[in-house]
């Protein structure tokens, strides 16, 4: 028999693979969906009034009202950055409205009280509240479009001193601390994002975990995109005080829509001496279709500082939605012996686009860091690792690794590194690897040899690409995380 | 005056002296280009670590009547590589070729000056290749250096010629009477089945400041094996910007090595266009740093079509207040299938002052390929030093020791066992140490 011949059935084979690849990739958003309720928007455009009517609206006292105004004017002279490997149309900033609040009250004390319309959504996402709170203990402080709607226990938590409110209730409550330390991390003159957000953000998270408390539940808050035409400018702020120690999660997903919504958000954590914050994200906004068309622009500026010693921040993300993404959790290592970590799966299908990746700024001594970047490819998209590790020169006995591995499924995506390294201190070990390769006709074969159909086998390769990331992620996260994988890349994953 | 108006007036003065050639278009291009992008900035990402402008704010003989070199014998001598009599040499003194100091041997080795070329059979050669760095290098510098391309030197290596002995290439800066700017211009052309050897060696006589600006093309055809050696070890008040381009347009095999020792401000852009299937590359780098010279390594890998093989290892030992900065790019276009292609970048920081700036970079558009890159940045093993000093030898010649086997592996690479132990010696030197 001549080798050909061997040859051909497994060429056949393979053919029908790669169809039933396709088929799976072309699977449409399962989340697509507009939740009917009544939105009471400030205009279209921004401009020093549309600042003033959001922070009217959100009876902020003056000193908000000032910062807001003083981020405007940087942001006015600041330019939108193009350094990023992206390519989208030019974002008109004045067709975009700025805020948007459901119309009825969102002060609620049970779960009932809530519109219905909104908990189907939540049913709809697989993410019911109730089911939140009986089975896992989670405390969810829901926010749609920009206002929060339900924080649940609490009560629980303030016992224990923890504060975990919205942004607004906590300019209200606890301005000592929101003025301690908002834009701290991330000033407003730091990036054209950033800038934006600062002048118009509409509500996000504020938790503060008080001295030697372990917060005993993992805190998280649904972020949901509704209402056309939308911009969703979160603002979240952390502080772990001393030896204090919590676990965030962040999740989103959105409706479909066909015009681009921007969203331009800032994450701010700060750990004292001994604490540590544990953020982890799946995010999961809708990339638009099969062409391209429609999706979230997710420009996101997030960073944390350990500024006491033995401190430690640890970003966890798995990044499947969005047609465009931005988006760097950094962590500055200003105190002795503190730790960052980044861990982050992200894919890209269709014409998605990822620039993503993390900085890790090495200021003070004994000061490690660890990156874990896997980034999965389809399609047409281009999924791109953008990363700096820099060691000052005080920073002494600095480490860190740094590994970004890309996969690419088909011949039609890009996988792309850029990691930058900049060392000043002759006792720092620093170290970064990458590797970009598709999945090995080998490993297939010898999953097909045992009885495992292709599709099972690209499953099963990419679920062991990415489980460095999953194993990562709290408990309550892996499962929706996994399946979240499965959905963007259905198909190619099985 | 200030250099930029050197540069200009010259500019003018040769347009108008020439009259017009098929090269004037291709020059007239690039002035302009020169124009509108200027000196790039650390703003321009591809100059982000290293600061080249404020060589210009320098003042620069430039003129012909201003540059009075008068290189000797003996000059030539002290810079000389070692090897036998035979070698090709090849000498530009303050960016232009000169004839009298230059020796060619080898039959089938063609050396012109590129507007003769232009007026030869070569016509056509030139005029294809001429200026393809521009391509990968879109900034005023080189535009600068092809605006005044009538000035360079073709190189033909005849098909299937093998040139025996190696070409040396000596790069004399004389300053002894004024700052000096300097473009050396090279295109090489090596044809079908040739090989070939060149080892390129930088050198200044003065006190004065200089800045080269120096582009060298390589062409490469099918079935040719081309080796390329570049020692960099010139004077701390030298700076340069060196661009080689090569372009494998057939299946061939090419070696590079570059060495940098000493200087000031250096940056070498590398670019490697892989433009037939089966094609090799090989490319190593060795910096030893020390002072406040500044090296910064810029290589691209273009891997356009499939099959193709590519190797890279840079490694540098980096000491007192020098700057090592390396930017590898590994590009592997949407035909380029079944590619390899491997980056590395090893760095040792020796001094609290030092400071290595690495950027290895890959962007690929092809999903069959077996891409990785990998750097590091440390110091040397305790282990080690302890095993040495434990068996009497001090610690500056442990170090040294060790820093020497650092660099072994890439010396191995250079070829030509003349060179090699030249390099060789010079780090030993260096590191003073004594290797039998």
């Amino acid at each position: 028999m001549k080798s050909e011949d061997v040859l051909e059935p497994q060429l056949e084979a393979l053919d029908e693979d790669l169809l039933t690849i396709h088929d799976t990739v072309n699977q449409e958003y399962k989340y697509g969906f507009v939740t009917q309720i009544e939105a009471d928007s400030a205009p279209k455009g921004l401009t020093e009034d549309t600042i003033r009517f959001i922070s009217a609206k959100k009876n902020e006292p003056e000193w908000m009202l000032e910062w807001r105004l003083k981020a405007f004017g940087h942001w006015q002279k600041m330019e939108e950055p193009h350094w990023a490997n992206l390519h989208y149309p030019k974002i008109d900033y004045q067709d975009i409205i700025y805020y948007s609040a459901p119309k009825q009250k969102p002060k609620v004390n049970s779960l009932d009280e809530i519109d219905p319309e909104l908990r189907k959504t939540f049913e709809k996402l697989g993410i019911s509240l109730e089911e939140q709170k009986r089975l896992s203990g989670v405390a969810v402080d829901a926010v749609i479009d920009s206002v929060s709607i339900a924080t649940t226990f609490k009560e629980q938590l303030g016992e224990l001193g923890i504060i975990f409110c919205s942004m607004s209730e906590a300019v209200k409550n606890h301005p000592d601390l929101v003025k301690q330390y908002l834009s701290s991390v991330v000033p407003i003159t730091d990036n054209y994002f950033a800038a934006l957000n600062a002048a118009v953000f509409s509500d996000g998270s504020f938790v503060y975990i008080p001295k030697g408390v372990r917060c005993p539940m993992e805190l998280s808050t649904y972020f949901r995109i509704n209402a056309e035409n939308t911009g969703q400018f979160e603002r979240t702020l952390i502080i772990a005080d001393e030896g204090a120690y919590v676990s965030y999660l962040e999740g989103c997903t959105a409706p479909m829509r066909d015009e681009n919504q921007l969203h331009a958000a800032v994450v701010e954590l700060i750990a004292l001496d001994n604490a540590e914050i544990k953020y982890s994200t799946v995010q999961n906004w809708y990339p638009g279709d099969k062409e391209g068309n429609g999706g979230i622009y997710n420009f996101v500026t997030k960073r944390g500082i350990c500024r006491g010693v033995n401190s430690k921040i640890s970003w966890t993300q798995v990044e499947t939605g969005s047609a465009i993404t931005w988006k760097y959790p950094s962590v500055i290592l200003k105190g002795d012996n503190s730790t960052g970590e980044f861990y982050s799966v992200a894919v890209t299908n269709n014409h998605q686009q990822a620039d993503t990746g993390t900085k890790m700024l090495h200021l003070g001594k004994n000061t490690r860091s660890r990156i874990v970047s896997k980034g999965i490819s389809a399609g047409f998209s281009n999924n791109s690792y953008r990363g700096l590790v820099h060691v000052g020169k005080n920073a002494t006995n600095a480490r860190n690794f740094s590994q970004c591995d890309s996969l690419l499924l088909g011949d039609k995506c890009g996988a792309h590194t850029f990691p930058y390294i900049e060392v000043k201190n002759n006792t720092a070990v620093v170290e970064h690897e990458a590797t970009t390769s598709k999945i090995g006709e080998d490993q297939i074969f010898y999953c097909n040899q045992r009885g495992i159909s292709t599709e099972t086998a690209v499953a099963l390769i990419i679920n062991g690409f990415a489980k460095e990331v999953m194993n990562k992620l709290p408990m309550e996260f892996a499962i929706e995380a996994q399946k979240l994988l499965a959905i963007s890349l259905e198909g190619s994953v099985g | 005056m200030n250099t930029i108006e050197t540069i200009k007036e010259r500019y003018q003065q040769l347009q108008s002296n020439n009259g017009s050639s098929v090269l004037t278009p291709i020059e007239q291009h690039a002035f302009n280009t020169f124009n509108t992008l200027g000196i790039p900035t650390v703003k321009n990402e591809e100059w982000k670590y290293t600061r080249i402008n404020g060589v210009f704010n320098k003042e620069y003989a430039f003129n012909p009547e201003d540059i009075s070199a008068s290189i000797s014998e003996s000059d030539l001598n002290a810079i000389r590589f070692p090897g036998d009599e035979k070698t090709n040499e090849l000498v530009f003194v303050n960016g232009l070729y000169s004839n009298e100091l230059s020796t060619i041997h080898s039959e089938n080795l063609t050396v012109i000056s590129l507007e003769e070329a232009t007026k030869s059979e070569y016509r056509e050669l030139v005029l294809q290749h001429l200026g393809h760095s521009s391509k990968y290098i879109n900034d005023g510098l080189n535009a600068l250096n092809t605006a005044f391309a009538a000035e360079g030197v073709f190189i033909h290596v005849k098909k299937g010629d093998i040139v025996e002995h190696p070409v040396y290439i000596y790069n004399i800066i004389d300053a002894r009477s004024a700052n000096i700017l300097a473009q050396p211009r090279v295109l090489i052309y090596v044809g079908e089945n040739a090989q070939v050897i060149f080892a390129e060696n930088y050198a200044t006589f003065g006190a004065a400041e200089s800045f080269t600006n120096q582009v060298t093309e390589i062409v490469v055809e099918k079935d040719a094996l081309v080796e390329y050696y570049k020692i960099q070890n010139d004077a701390a008040h030298t700076n340069q910007v060196t661009t080689t381009h090569i372009r494998q347009i057939g299946k061939s095999l090419v070696n590079t090595v570059t060495v940098s020792l000493d200087g000031g401000i250096v940056r070498n852009n590398l670019n490697i266009a892989m433009e037939a299937e089966y094609s090799e590359s090989h490319f190593f780098g060795l910096y030893f740093l020390k002072g406040a010279t500044h090296v910064d390594n810029h290589t691209v890998v273009d891997n356009v079509k499939p099959h193709c093989q590519s190797n890279e290892l840079y490694k540098g030992a980096v000491d007192d207040n020098a700057t090592a900065v390396f930017n590898g790019k590994i590009f592997v276009q949407k035909d380029a299938q079944k590619t390899n292609a491997y980056q590395s970048n090893k760095n040792l920081l020796l001094s609290n002052n030092a400071t290595v700036n690495t950027k290895p970079q890959l962007e690929i558009f092809a999903d069959d390929v077996k891409c990785s890159h990998g750097c590091t940045v440390g110091q040397l093993d305790e282990e080690a030093l302890f095993y040495l000093r434990s068996r009497g030898i001090s610690e500056a010649a442990a170090k040294s020791l060790l820093i020497h086997a650092f660099a072994v592996d890439i010396l191995g690479h250079i070829k030509p066992e003349a060179i090699r132990q030249h390099v060789d010696e010079l780090i030993s030197r260096r590191l003073g140490v004594e290797i039998e």
